[in-house]
């Protein structure tokens, strides 16, 4: 059982508002994990000091045990609500982009036989999204669900060791909703994926997790409510789901009741 | 039904669209038909006849002293001013702003610049430019270059650092450098909008070539047209104002055709 990414004492101060207080998380290697909470305490912010877009004010992430440069990088891949798409590029291009840039830093763009082998690898992973015939469109001409499906499939193919969703599924109906729960969690079967998932839906975030946390803030000042940050209220490992997901024995520490830090 | 739900369709758009046109010239024919009827000899409003004996001239016969017809060599030395004024300035804009909007320090450096430099009216530099440059064919650029690039350059660094950060964050995440991220995700996103800063900056940029060939030029569309107004000659005036209004036209839609055609993405439609 290794912490493949873990939290210490993670502060988020803008000004003298504090987000979040004392943050301490370990995400296991193959692990499901749902943030809920209400607006405004600091879901997003998480996601992003995760993924690198913001800076902790105080307190350390170490993913494998080295700490995180304060930089957005390949080795973790980001689906959001919206834009996380490139307009000007069609399906297939906006997938390729990411083998593009490993492979050739001056133009970005592939030629001859490495152009061949990044579009067989960008179709075989749009295939496994669903997108396998929708490869010359562009993002203005597909639905909100085939756009976040390509979105995934961009991130996917970079390999990260961790897929950061920022409520990925918030803007979409629910039928479409229920597809991309099925792809997400097949997804993460599949290529054995650490998924970080923020969602303001609960029942999606129990419904996918193998571990949903809450954020809230433990303490309030009536005067000064900017004065304390949320933090991690709940975590509760979901045992069953683990043990259906992975036919086997739990990996996670078991708890039956909630445990409120 | 309301006025704001009033669908005109196509081909009344062309008849209700040309209405006001057609109006104008005919009011413009009766009051010139009614000078004339006073005044057989009248410069200040002439005739359709009129125009085409003046324009003939220019149009059909070389000149006494170039050898060259007026019209033409006019028309070819304003396109070709209005040309490379337009071409250094759209390229500097796309240069300078695409630099400017995705790096924020370089944004922070050189941005009060070109706010300041953008400021200034451009004609007021014009003696600057005649004194430093001389009265040839680079200060009459220089002019145009000067009146349209700031604005250019600030309108594709306010598109290129309005892209949704989104973007450039999840560029990021695939493995993106700031130079690929330049040249994959901002650059190609700019061209749309930098044939639509052409297309805005093409009015300024006529009355630029205008004004520079007016003060000092021997050939011109500007320099006909006021080197004819001491003789009080309209029917020179009109029909170049006329030429330069469907010239512009023309560059227009041209542009127009070239964003729909090499950018589809920006308009919505099939690829």
């Amino acid at each position: 059982m290794s912490a493949l990414l873990a939290l210490r004492n993670i502060w988020v101060e803008y000004g003298d508002k504090v987000v979040l207080e004392r943050v301490d998380l370990e995400v296991e290697a193959g692990s499901f994990l749902s943030i809920i909470g209400p607006s405004g305490a600091g879901k997003s912010s998480l996601l992003r000091i995760i993924l690198g877009q913001e800076v902790a004010t105080r307190g350390a992430i170490l993913l494998d045990g080295t700490p995180l440069t304060p930089e957005c990088g390949p080795d973790r891949g980001v689906v959001f609500q919206r834009y996380s798409v490139f307009p000007h590029l069609s399906v297939l291009r906006n997938t390729v982009f990411g083998l593009e840039c490993a492979k050739a830093p001056f133009s970005a763009r592939l030629f001859g036989a490495a152009r061949r082998a990044a579009m067989d690898e960008a179709i075989e992973m749009l295939n496994a999204v669903g997108l396998g015939d929708s490869l010359h469109l562009y993002p203005a001409q597909m639905s909100g669900g085939m756009q976040q499906r390509l979105a995934i499939a961009q991130a996917l193919i970079k390999r990260p060791r961790i897929l950061l969703l920022d409520e990925p599924f918030g803007a979409l109906d629910p039928g479409i909703r229920a597809d991309m729960h099925l792809l997400i969690t097949r997804l993460w079967r599949d290529y054995s994926l650490t998924i970080v998932m923020v969602t303001h839906d609960i029942h999606e975030a129990f419904a996918l997790g193998t571990r949903v946390i809450a954020l809230d803030k433990r303490r309030h000042d009536p005067h000064a409510p900017h004065r304390f940050g949320a933090t991690a209220v709940y975590d509760l490992p979901l045992r069953n789901k683990i043990a259906r997901t992975t036919g086997g024995e739990s990996m996670l520490p078991i708890n039956n009741t909630l445990s409120i830090s | 039904m309301r006025w704001v739900n009033r669908q005109v369709p196509r081909r009344h758009r062309i008849l209700l669209g040309s209405l006001p046109i057609l109006l104008l010239l005919l009011l413009y024919i009766f009051m010139a038909a009614q000078r004339h009827a006073a005044n057989p000899a009248d410069k200040i409003l002439p005739l359709p006849g009129g125009m085409a004996q003046g324009m003939s001239a220019l149009l059909f016969q070389p000149d006494q002293l170039s050898g060259q017809l007026l019209f033409w060599a006019d028309t070819l030395a304003s396109l070709q001013r209005l040309g490379i004024g337009l071409g250094i300035a759209t390229l500097s804009a796309l240069v300078i702003g695409l630099v400017l909007g995705v790096l924020p320090p370089v944004r922070a450096t050189f941005g009060p610049l070109v706010t300041a430099i953008a400021v200034i009216p451009p004609i007021a530099l014009l003696p600057i430019l005649f004194i430093a440059l001389g009265l040839g064919e680079t200060a009459k650029i220089a002019l145009i270059v000067i009146g349209i690039a700031p604005v250019m350059v600030r309108d594709i660094m306010a598109h290129v650092s309005a892209l949704p950060r989104e973007q450039i964050i999840k560029a990021q995440t695939l493995g993106a450098s700031s130079w690929q991220i330049m040249i994959r995700v901002a650059l190609p996103q700019a061209m749309p909008r930098l044939l639509h800063a052409m297309r805005l900056s093409l009015g300024p940029a006529w009355v630029f070539l205008i004004s520079a060939e007016a003060i000092a030029s021997d050939v011109g569309l500007g320099y006909r047209i006021f080197l004819v107004r001491r003789y009080l000659a309209m029917d020179v005036i009109i029909p170049y104002v006329a030429w330069i209004a469907l010239l512009a036209i023309l560059v227009d839609a041209m542009l127009v055709f070239l964003s729909e055609r090499l950018f589809p993405w920006a308009h919505g439609a099939s690829h």
